[in-house]
């Protein structure tokens, strides 16, 4: 229980062909809901697709859309990161 | 009756209590997963070939490109700015021409029905001529501009535009869907303000209205086209004169983007305190519009508000400043005694007191201020006839123009206060009289502030 | 004659405008929902002789009222039970968008799924079998092209067909966890004979679960206007309040 609480990492240390399953998500509010109804829930998978010119946000393939997050933001997605597993 | 209302109530607290005690927080995670869950395997079921990679994300790739996402947004801009100006200027003569044509008819029948020479004056010296202008100099390049802004906004470029500087607006204390309400400020700052409601924090969304006003609107780069063409290309000819035009506009475009970051970070450091909310921003995969649909709908549309608008506030606006240019107090037209008014603090600020006095009796709509100061600078002395936009410039010089007032107008025109009917906008969406104030003053002292810097600048080089 | 009101709802970038442009053409006015700075766009047809107002809700992607958008979307399929449901969906992303899908089956029994962008998810490989969707769903699938204007007539006729009846739809309502589950149908039964039995007993039931107080108020001030309603028709009301 413990060793799989400190093996999640944060969204936003994703790179480029990253995939990410979502298991906790540190967010209260509007912004939770908001997330949740785009498919920011747990157990979702995540891409990472690109990021902005200027490094910040950066662009997340969700269910089939794209949706673009702050680092504010995706720091606080938690979950497991499958390296390279997409091309 | 009384105590059923009352045995409601105590229900509905009970009921209330009921909830709250199997209710916890998790809730809404779970409905939404389970939601989703069921979602997933719906689609396992119906949809068959899961895509991998689509067409959209290689264009974003080139879009949205850490080297090339901001030099391709300059060059659309651009592309559609020369395009508009290049595609502008023989219709724009052209009218121009038949409304001189029709003015001469006209003439010819009032003076055949012995009309008095005053209502000549109002109904076609003021009316048809004002209004006639504004429709020559605004509807070919609306016609133009607003289908090709539509063609990018139906393909999805504009999200990629609020992806690319959301950045920039973070930096400066405003949210990221800011880009999204300016580049509907291009069209019309008054329906632009409508537009921050799609900005939910209230703070951020203040900010957009605030700053709306420094993205140069229809009404406004009509002025800048023609002053940039008339006074700041004089080298250049044909194609190339209209590609440094569009490059001076994309100047302009992008000193207004600076203003507007500067502004939005001023203020939110001082009266609109506070840390920039969180966001997402969807970016919808490229779809390719239906080009002559959407073509034709924005040019109609376009079309049909330029020439309402010169109807509902053009026309007015044109008698009005025929009859103070034509009513006199002592041996000088009420006009005039303005304009001397002012021509003090508008030669401080690089132009004159003309230019002043358009700007003030143009709040109504900024379409009108050219013609205005076309009407007052031709109510001095002879009547000529211009029939087209290059006599214009000598009108000008005949003034006293020199670069720096082409400038200064230009600079004034892009930071002043917004229309009247942006701030009645304004009004009715911050049901604010203190915001609607500062909306105005705001763009009111940056303006004055750069017309005068430039202007004492210029002059202390002697470089006029 | 009978005029039957249409919502249409659907995700943002669905080509739901495109639907409603096509389908009412220059026939429409905007303007605001009552007190709310969302754009309320409503336009009219004819189809079969039958005269349609269709109302373009705002794009969202849930309806669980997070904004004013979301509210004024969820409130006009609740309180204003409109004669027919149009959900717009998206062929290239149907997982999220169905998402709505589901929540709109919750709350009314008349829905039609469109499935927009037909073409365009063709021409990407995806193929969907919306004749299974509507036996999953329990409401007709349609598949159309809004923009190039592919589908329209079956969608009308669908339309047509369930403004009278002639379709019965037996709408999916989403099954939750056990725990879940067993508290709605605790809420429910107390909730019985509470409120007008028009409202959907079982969504007001997950929704007070999901903390959303704000709507018992709003259920019952619609409560009250229908009495002052009745009242100022003439006709004696016996609750007072």
């Amino acid at each position: 229980m413990h060793m799989e609480k400190t093996s999640l990492k944060p969204l936003s240390e994703c790179s480029f062909g990253d995939c990410f399953l979502i298991k906790e998500i540190n967010i209260k509010g509007p912004l939770r809901r908001r997330l949740l109804d785009l498919g920011f829930v747990k157990g979702a998978e995540i891409s990472v697709l690109r990021k902005s010119p200027l490094g910040d946000p950066v662009a997340y393939r969700v269910s089939n859309t794209t949706i673009a997050l702050r680092n504010d933001e995706s720091s606080m997605i938690l979950g497991e990161i499958v390296r390279g597993n997409t091309k | 009756m009384e105590s059923q209302s009352v045995l409601n109530h105590n229900s509905l607290k009970a009921i209330l209590a009921e909830v709250n005690e199997v209710s916890n927080e998790d809730i809404r995670d779970e409905i939404v997963s389970d939601i989703y869950t069921k979602s997933k395997s719906l689609c396992k079921k119906v949809v068959s070939q899961q895509p991998a990679m689509y067409r959209s994300d290689k264009l974003d790739e080139i879009f949205t490109s850490r080297i090339w996402g901001f030099p391709i947004m300059l060059i659309l801009l651009g592309t559609v700015f020369y395009i508009t100006i290049a595609g502008a200027n023989v219709p724009s003569d052209m009218l121009a021409n038949l409304f001189g044509y029709l003015e001469g008819k006209l003439t010819f029948l009032f003076e055949a029905m012995h009309a008095p020479e005053w209502l000549h004056g109002v109904l076609v010296l003021g009316l048809f001529r004002g209004t006639g202008w504004v429709i020559s100099v605004m509807l070919p390049p609306m016609a133009i501009f607003f289908p090709m802004f539509a063609l990018l906004e139906n393909y999805g470029y504009l999200p990629r535009v609020a992806f690319n500087m959301d950045r920039l607006f973070k930096r400066a204390g405003g949210h990221g869907k800011q880009s999204l309400t300016m580049a509907m400020g291009f069209g019309c700052n008054a329906a632009a303000i409508m537009s921050t409601r799609i900005i939910e924090s209230p703070r951020e969304r203040m900010l957009a209205i605030l700053t709306n006003n420094f993205v140069p609107c229809n009404g406004r780069w009509p002025t800048l086209i023609l002053l940039a063409s008339l006074f700041m290309v004089t080298g250049f000819s044909g194609a190339a004169g209209t590609f440094v035009t569009a490059a001076i506009l994309i100047g302009f475009v992008m000193l207004g983007v600076v203003v507007t970051l500067s502004v939005s970070w001023v203020l939110s450091k001082t009266a609109l305190k506070g840390v920039p909310t969180h966001y997402t921003l969807e970016l919808p995969p490229f779809r390719r519009p239906k080009f002559w649909n959407t073509i034709l709908r924005a040019s109609l549309d376009k079309a049909w508000y330029v020439l309402k608008r010169a109807v509902v506030v053009a026309a007015p606006a044109s008698i009005l400043t025929w009859v103070l240019a034509n009513i006199y107090v002592g041996d000088t037209s009420i006009l005039m005694h303005f304009i001397n008014f002012l021509d003090p603090f508008g030669q401080a600020l690089g132009m004159d007191g003309f230019i002043m006095a358009a700007f003030i009796l143009g709040l109504p709509a900024n379409e009108i201020v050219i013609p205005i100061l076309i009407m007052a600078y031709l109510s001095q002395g002879a009547m000529l006839e211009i029939e087209d936009l290059s006599k214009l410039k000598q009108v000008f010089i005949d003034q006293g123009w020199t670069w720096l007032t082409a400038l200064n107008m230009m600079l004034f025109s892009l930071l002043h206060f917004p229309c009247g009917t942006t701030l009645v906008n304004i009004y009715k969406e911050t049901k604010s009289p203190k915001w609607t104030f500062m909306s105005f003053l705001i763009p009111t002292v940056i303006a004055i502030g750069v017309t005068w810097l430039t202007a004492t600048v210029a002059r202390a080089f002697g470089w006029v | 004659m009978r005029v039957n009101r249409i919502a249409l709802a659907g995700n943002p970038n669905t080509g739901k405008s495109t639907l409603f442009n096509t389908l009412t053409g220059l026939k429409q006015h905007t303007g605001n929902w009552p007190g709310k700075t969302v754009v309320h766009a409503e336009g009219s047809f004819e189809h079969k002789g039958e005269q349609y107002v269709l109302v373009d809700l705002p794009g969202t992607y849930s309806l669980f009222s997070n904004s004013a958008d979301e509210e004024v979307a969820r409130d006009h399929i609740v309180f204003d039970q409109p004669d027919a449901t149009i959900v717009v969906l998206d062929a290239t992303s149907l997982e999220r968008n169905l998402n709505l899908a589901l929540q709109v089956l919750e709350m009314t029994n008349n829905v039609i799924i469109c499935i927009n962008l037909i073409d365009e998810a063709e021409k990407k490989g995806i193929r969907i079998d919306e004749r299974r969707l509507a036996r999953e769903l329990g409401v007709p699938v349609v598949k159309i092209s809004a923009r190039n204007k592919k589908g329209i007539n079956r969608l009308l006729d669908t339309l047509s067909q369930l403004v009278h009846g002639q379709i019965v739809t037996t709408p999916y309502r989403m099954k939750y966890s056990k725990e879940i589950e067993e508290a709605i149908t605790k809420i429910e039964s107390k909730l019985e004979g509470y409120f007008d039995e028009k409202y959907p007993s079982r969504w007001i039931a997950l929704r007070l679960l999901d903390g959303d107080e704000e709507l018992i108020l709003k259920l019952q001030n619609h409560k009250n206007n229908k009495q002052h309603e009745v009242r100022t028709n003439g006709v004696p009301v016996s609750v007072k309040s």
